[in-house]
């Protein structure tokens, strides 16, 4: 790990104006799960750390009327442990579940979760983001892709989008607050997520000196919502694929659907024609069937990774069928 | 002078600590955190290494320039382990090696060496044999009875394609070392499978005296085969430490180096036809198999197929060995015999199905060809798995597992191994307090060798096993054999079982004419030596050893080399049975349950051997559904090496795990037989059956992960 300077301010405009406008200059540190990796591959090289764990603004979880506002330092278990989000989001509560492990859960944050890097191997073995091969090319179409994206893929981006958090976040519709020096934008989860172009963009729109200070969630109030994921491992493993799918429902049927697929992508993935599918239909399982396929339409698997597309049509159904037991 | 000693186990009903499932003598100290592994050794002055290793799977040097390294902070020394022109062929290959103040500082100057690489072409998977051309090597055809013709008498034929890939032994305690080399005293901190040999074998490379060198490890945190050498990382660790002046110098393979290149088990492909008659008697044996172990390929040991099945009296093999671009194979617990179970075992439960028979009803049938235990054996054993595993209330044929997406399976694998006892040496001190310490130059890999070295000193001197203090993992003790083949609890028991009976007979001589019996008719029970059978004529422990004045006893004890003896034998089987559930939808294998039956002897400790079986099934499981070493074709590279990508089970993914280890008579008066081994060699096949059974269709390359599985799956719709 290359020696840095370690940075702990106590407001989140201190912490701006600690950051620099390249990513050699500054990384963020919340609960470094991630970055502490990224720093002893020399995968990230910052000369500066800013620890985010001593702004108390970025931390807590709070229900109203407006919906849930989570602050970007709540860790994973905390999100876990809320009754609110228990009780009312359990489609964040599964995301919460699933991931790795109770040490990982409490050192993890939700903030570090939407940011940290893709699981791309060749990204982490120090390929680069888009994974070029010594003559500039990529090398993930003809190399192994198991593991990588079958939506969205046609580059130079084929790796999956790490975060078990945003396809949830996106089936709700929740915004982000990314603060820097020029001021505070509001920012749908959804455009939050990019697939970067060029080997210096980036996963998501953030700039080096923007922090992301805390996620609003619509009230779910009436909003039928879960997640499945198909994970190999039950600990310690990110999912294959998943769906997470928020319902607004009149009577029996689907007034309105979001149905958004996790780890296909280098993005959270909306499966438009699945949620079109499901407007208007009953909520039985003819139409999570059907849903259910067209949720993978238009597919584009590379040479390894056809398998994702079948985990990913399962994962929308079992979600859907969750959905469809749940109270609202 | 003592006539030979009769040194032979007490009988079964008369042994007190034999055979108790006692915990680990060392268990608190490990489980919180005091025992001291070579990682955690901490010298003043230390300094720490890192390795540069090549990014290139095969390369050969042109240039290496360390100066900018020389001049990094806080680099001590800098070594060369690798020349200009060298051709390099594997990625993972250290280069070489600095030692610095810390190990940021380390891992910092080791980047700032300039290698400059002439890339050549590698080949690095060894899946597509049409793919390997030069690389592939080819062996001569072995011939037994006249296989054609038997396949042309032959009622049923069945063919398949079975395959496993390399596995990397994953020690959680990488490889490495502490080195402090002094000009007269060279001390030597490894994590070694081989306390005895390992400082001796390194200092005949460095050319100093093995006199000097002083080995220590107290514990060791997994080897698995891989940890034999001293390797090429503890040469070049001593050549900081002496190139530093002396210092102590904390060297350790790094986890993604030490997946790549710390050892690996080789990989086995086959395509297999089998002949039978209609009452499943298998009449005929046929396979093309190709594996590799790294650049010196690796082969088909003569005679090792079919696994088990020794006698299936027609065959005919090929084998070719590939050679590839990536790290050397190591010995792997049970060196090929997992790889040539699941072959055997999956090509015959094919066979099985094919022939629509019940497969216990078959293998009982075909264990007529089993070699040693034998038939018998393993008979009563797949029995007795079979019944544990309540075969006949859930065993299905084949894909008729019932309706809905979720289908279970059973499935069965067999394994066997030698056993035996390495030389070993031992040597009871009785000292005038009472107290009694074991030396041996022998080792615990975490497999309870140091709690049953206590159980037998306790045994024969009839004392607690708290009263005996075990001292191992110092060269300075009397030599023992390395832990691999599963020797050690043969060597170190029959050792320990000699040298204490040696020193008791001395204390039996001191305390003869007190006692009023010559030497021979006294014994030591329950803290006490008294006239045998009559506890009214005896004398405390501690009355006895104070008699000794000021003179300790001292005696040695020795396993010679390996042979069976009346101590200890060689030769066990068992019988693994697995129950799955695979959801067809997703490809997810989920393991309900594992029946392990397993004959290893006389058992000296039935916990710490039932932890051996608990260990080997989770590995088995491991290497069915998670593990395997990925290389990338384009780049060479490994593209797993750590635990995400390289995915080991955790406790949830296990199941529950049924072990009934065999104690009956017949297997007790044979004596202590190594059991680190057997029970990792049949699991993979029986889950892979298992899934076979539950889905109605194989999938022929381990590990079944979802991908494979619901490949396997579209095959059949
Ligand atoms: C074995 C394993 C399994 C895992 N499985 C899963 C899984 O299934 N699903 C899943 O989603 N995750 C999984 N994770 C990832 C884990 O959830 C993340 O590592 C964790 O949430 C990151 O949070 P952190 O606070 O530690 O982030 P850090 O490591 O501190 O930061 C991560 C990145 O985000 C940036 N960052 C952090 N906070 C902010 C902020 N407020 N504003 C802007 N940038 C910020 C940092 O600069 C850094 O680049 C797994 C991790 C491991 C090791």
């Amino acid at each position: 790990m290359q020696a840095f300077e370690y940075a702990r301010p106590s407001t989140v405009q201190e912490a701006v104006s600690l950051l620099g406008n390249s990513w050699e200059d500054a990384n963020l540190l919340a609960g470094g799960t991630d970055l502490l990796s990224l720093m002893k591959d020399y995968i990230h090289t910052p000369k500066r750390l800013v620890s985010l764990k001593g702004i108390k603004e970025l931390e807590g979880i709070r229900k109203s009327a407006g919906g849930l506002r989570i602050g970007a330092l709540v860790t994973l278990e905390e999100l876990l442990r809320n009754p609110d989000v228990r009780k009312e989001y359990p489609s964040l509560a599964a995301a919460a579940r699933g991931v790795a492990s109770p040490q990982m859960r409490n050192m993890g944050t939700v903030g570090g979760d939407l940011c940290q890097r893709p699981r791309c191997w060749y990204f982490r073995l120090g390929f680069g983001l888009l994974a070029k091969g010594p003559n500039g090319e990529s090398l993930v179409p003809s190399g192994d892709n198991r593991y990588h994206a079958i939506f969205n893929n046609r580059g130079p981006a084929y790796f999956v989008s790490a975060s078990s958090f945003g396809p949830p976040l996106v089936a709700l519709g929740a915004t982000v607050n990314l603060v820097s020096p020029s001021g505070t934008r509001e920012l749908p989860v959804e455009k939050f997520f990019v697939a970067p172009a060029t080997e210096n963009a980036r996963e998501n729109v953030l700039a080096p000196n923007e922090i992301l200070t805390e996620i609003l969630v619509p009230p779910a109030a009436g909003v039928r919502n879960a997640t499945y994921e198909v994970r190999q491992k039950m600990a310690l493993d990110y999912p294959l694929a998943t769906a997470s799918v928020a319902l607004r429902m009149r009577g029996n049927t689907v007034a309105s659907a979001r149905i958004v697929l996790g780890h296909v992508a280098p993005v959270p993935w909306r499966a438009q024609a699945a949620e079109k599918a499901l407007t208007g239909k009953t909520l039985n399982a003819a139409a999570i069937e059907e849903a259910a396929k067209a949720a993978v339409q238009g597919a584009t698997p590379l040479s390894m990774n056809g398998y994702k597309v079948q985990l990913a049509s399962v994962a929308v159904k079992r979600a859907l069928e969750e959905a469809a037991q749940a109270r609202t | 002078m003592a006539e030979t000693l009769d040194y032979s186990w007490p009988a079964k009903e008369k042994r007190r600590v034999i055979g108790k499932p006692l915990p680990r003598i060392d268990g608190y100290a490990k489980s919180s955190g005091r025992a001291k592994y070579a990682y955690d050794v901490h010298r003043p002055g230390m300094l720490y290494g890192a390795l540069l290793t090549c990014p290139h799977a095969h390369a050969r040097i042109t240039s290496i320039d360390t100066s900018a390294a020389e001049k990094s902070p806080g680099v001590m020394a800098v070594d060369l382990m690798a020349r200009p022109g060298e051709e390099i062929q594997y990625a993972g290959y250290e280069i070489a090696s600095v030692a610095a103040t810390t190990l940021e500082q380390a891992r910092d100057a080791v980047r700032k060496i300039k290698v400059a690489y002439e890339v050549l072409p590698h080949l690095v998977d060894e899946r597509d044999l049409a793919k390997a051309g030069s690389r592939a090597k080819a062996s001569g055809e072995q011939v037994s009875g006249d296989p054609d013709q038997a396949f042309k008498e032959a009622d049923v034929v069945s063919e398949g394609f079975y395959g496993i890939p390399v596995l990397t032994h994953c020690c959680m305690e990488a490889h490495g070392q502490v080195i402090e080399w002094k000009p007269d005293r060279f001390d030597y901190w490894p994590s070694t499978q081989n306390v005895s040999g390992v400082g001796g074998d390194l200092a005949k490379v460095l050319e100093i005296p093995a006199t000097n060198v002083h080995t220590h490890m107290e514990a060791m945190g997994g080897g698995f085969g891989s940890k034999f050498s001293h390797d090429r990382i503890g040469e070049t660790c001593a050549r900081l430490s002496r190139k530093a002046g002396g210092r102590p110098v904390k060297l350790f393979l790094d986890r993604s180096t030490e997946l790549e290149i710390a050892g690996n088990r080789p990989s086995f492909f086959a395509r297999i036809k089998l002949a039978a008659k209609k009452d499943g008697m298998v009449t005929a044996w046929e396979s093309e198999s190709w594996a590799t172990g790294g650049p010196g390929g690796a082969n088909l040991p003569a005679g090792s197929l079919p696994y088990v099945f020794r006698g299936v009296p027609n065959k005919r093999m090929t084998h070719t060995s590939v050679s590839i671009n990536a790290a050397p194979q190591r010995a792997w617990r049970a060196p090929n015999n997992p790889q040539l179970s699941y072959l055997t075992c999956a090509a015959m439960e094919d066979l099985a199905a094919k022939l629509n028979m019940d497969p216990v009803e078959f293998f009982h049938k075909n264990l007529e060809y089993a070699g040693a235990p034998g038939p018998d054996v393993f008979r009563a054993q797949l029995q007795k798995a079979a019944e544990l595993a309540e075969w006949k209330k859930l065993w299905r044929p084949r894909g008729q597992s019932g309706p809905g997406p979720v289908k279970r399976g059973l499935g069965i694998g067999f394994n066997m191994w030698y056993g035996l006892g390495h030389a070993s040496r031992a040597l009871t001190r009785i000292h005038p307090d009472g107290s009694v310490e074991v030396e041996i130059g022998s080792q615990d890999l975490g497999t309870g060798t140091r709690t049953v070295i206590a159980m037998v000193a306790a045994e024969t001197l009839g004392l607690p096993v708290s009263a005996i203090k075990v001292k191992i993992g110092e060269n300075a003790y009397p030599p023992s054999g390395a832990s691999g083949g599963s020797t050690t609890v043969g060597g170190v028991s029959a050792s320990t079982r000699k040298s204490s009976m040696n020193a008791l007979v001395k204390l039996f001589e001191v305390v003869s004419d007190a006692l009023g019996a010559p030497p021979g008719e006294l014994e030591a029970v329950g803290g006490k030596i008294q006239v045998k059978g009559n506890p009214s004529k005896s004398i405390t422990w501690q009355a006895a050893c104070k008699k000794l004045g000021t003179k300790t006893i001292q005696e040695m004890g020795e396993n010679a080399q390996r042979g069976p003896g009346g101590l200890i034998n060689g030769g066990a089987g068992g019988v693994q049975i697995a129950d799955v559930s695979v959801d067809t939808e997703t490809g997810l294998v989920k393991m309900n349950r594992m029946v392990a039956v397993q004959d290893c002897g006389l058992i000296i400790n039935p916990k710490t051997a039932e932890s051996q079986v608990y260990g080997a099934v989770m590995l088995s499981i491991a290497g069915a559904l998670f593990e395997e070493r990925i290389m990338d074709q384009i780049t060479g590279r490994m593209l797993n090496p750590g635990f995400e990508f390289y995915k080991l089970p955790g406790i949830g993914d296990v199941g529950e795990i049924i072990v009934h280890l065999n104690v009956e008579p017949e297997h007790d008066k044979r004596g202590v037989i190594g059991l680190g081994e057997p029970p990792v060699v049949g699991g993979i096949a029986a889950i892979a059956n298992a899934v076979a059974n539950a889905i109605g269709v194989r999938v022929p390359v381990v590990p079944l992960t979802p991908d494979k599985v619901l490949k396997a799956l579209e095959g059949r719709a």
